[in-house]
């Protein structure tokens, strides 16, 4: 599987999960489908764009910062959408950048 | 009296070849097989080594007719592994120099000299089940390409591959091998050579139908020696069918299902449990999974401390 591949899934498989965690916030439950179906876009580009950046650049260190980057600056978007919940949006969608970075880098094509 | 070592010197010093009159220099015997002897010798024109295979005497007498026939036979052979060896240009296959004939009449081959180790010893190291499947790939590659060129190897084994110190891998003793034509022709099934526990059943019973799949067959027991679990045992279970249509038709298709095992993928000779492809996959795709559940870790972890 190719790296850029490997991390759109990883990213998107990520953003699923990310997106279900806003069950456990009961003020957000009712908007749990357009919750998950963001997240998952999100994830999605995330994962595209670490994906493409691993095949350039061969390195665990700047992959997952740039990972990390690319996470946070989702995040802060969504952020920007919906203030007031900045921990709760900034922590996972960075968390999100870092794991697909590093998996990137790590993954064999 | 002549002591034990005193004669077993002397033996040595008769069957010892005379290189006398050509480019070689005698150093040391390296083994010895049915067909003939290989010496280390140095090539003196090009100040190399080079592995000498000269054919054995016959027998310490007079020659009678019946061993001049033998020797006769013997040179045959030699000229015909050595003619077969030069077909072969590939990496893994040993590559011959020179062929000729000795002031005593006994025909020589010179070829590469290999350094490392046969494959049984190699094995019995103690290697890791991906270094094994991939010297055990690159005697597949070498086969392959001999069957390719239409020569079947005939006698696979362990003992007949060299693993070098830089990780070559060279496929040894041509010294059966057959053309398919000739086997066709009916003058392959004259003798049953080989070695048994790796002969093909065909090859066994002197069958002139006997192709490719024969080394199939040798291979399936050279993986056999070197694999554990069961989806190996099943491709080179599938390798030793006694039936060469029951085979996997060419080494490249038994090459293709071993490849797919160090992929982490099914192989075709195996049907596996629901509970051994679940393993499979977990360790195919060990690093996603485990980042995912990670995340999922950290992620309650954030949730809990967010209640708290």
């Amino acid at each position: 599987m190719k790296k850029p591949l490997f991390a759109t899934l990883l990213g998107g498989v990520l953003g699923i999960f990310d997106g279900l965690t806003a069950l456990f916030t009961p003020e957000v439950r009712s908007q749990i489908v357009g919750i998950v179906i963001g997240s998952t876009i999100k994830g999605l580009l995330t994962g595209v764009i670490i994906g493409f950046f691993a095949t350039r650049v061969r390195s665990l260190v700047v992959g997952t910062i740039f990972g990390l980057a690319v996470g946070a600056f989702f995040a802060y978007l969504i952020l920007l959408a919906n203030p007031g919940h900045a921990l709760n949006i900034m922590l996972p969608g960075s968390l999100v950048g870092v794991i697909v970075g590093y998996a990137a880098q790590r993954h064999q094509s | 009296m002549i002591s034990e070592p005193a004669l077993d010197r002397l033996w040595a010093m008769f069957r010892a070849p005379d290189l006398a009159g050509t480019r070689y220099e005698l150093l040391s015997e390296l083994g010895r097989g049915g067909m003939g002897v290989v010496y280390l010798a140095r090539d003196t024109a090009l100040d190399r080594e080079v592995a000498l295979k000269i054919v054995d005497r016959v027998d310490g007498g007079a020659e009678t007719a019946r061993t001049a026939d033998t020797r006769a036979d013997a040179v045959r052979a030699l000229g015909h592994e050595a003619r077969i060896l030069a077909q072969l240009e590939h990496p893994g296959i040993v590559p011959v120099h020179d062929f000729g004939e000795l002031p005593d009449g006994r025909a020589y081959y010179a070829m590469k000299r290999v350094r490392g180790d046969r494959l049984d010893r190699w094995l019995a190291a103690g290697r890791d089940v991906a270094a094994r499947l991939a010297v055990f790939l690159r005697v597949c590659d070498a086969v392959a390409f001999a069957h390719a060129h239409g020569v079947v190897h005939r006698d696979l084994k362990p003992e007949n591959v060299m693993v070098g110190e830089f990780g070559e891998v060279l496929v040894l003793d041509w010294g059966i091998a057959q053309l398919p034509a000739r086997v066709a022709e009916g003058r392959g099934g004259e003798s049953i050579a080989g070695t048994p526990e790796y002969m093909a059943p065909e090859q066994a019973r002197g069958d002139l139908e006997v192709d490719h799949r024969a080394d199939v067959y040798a291979l399936g027991g050279v993986l056999q020696s070197m694999s554990e679990g069961p989806a190996l045992a099943a491709i080179a279970r599938k390798a030793r069918a006694p039936l060469p249509a029951a085979r996997y038709q060419s080494v490249q298709a038994l090459a293709a299902d071993v490849q797919r095992f160090l992929a982490g993928r099914a192989v075709g000779a195996h049907r596996e449990r629901i509970v051994d492809r679940l393993v499979r996959v977990g360790r195919r795709y060990r690093l996603p999974i485990l980042l995912v559940l990670t995340y999922l870790a950290v992620r309650m972890l954030l949730l809990w401390l967010a209640r708290i």
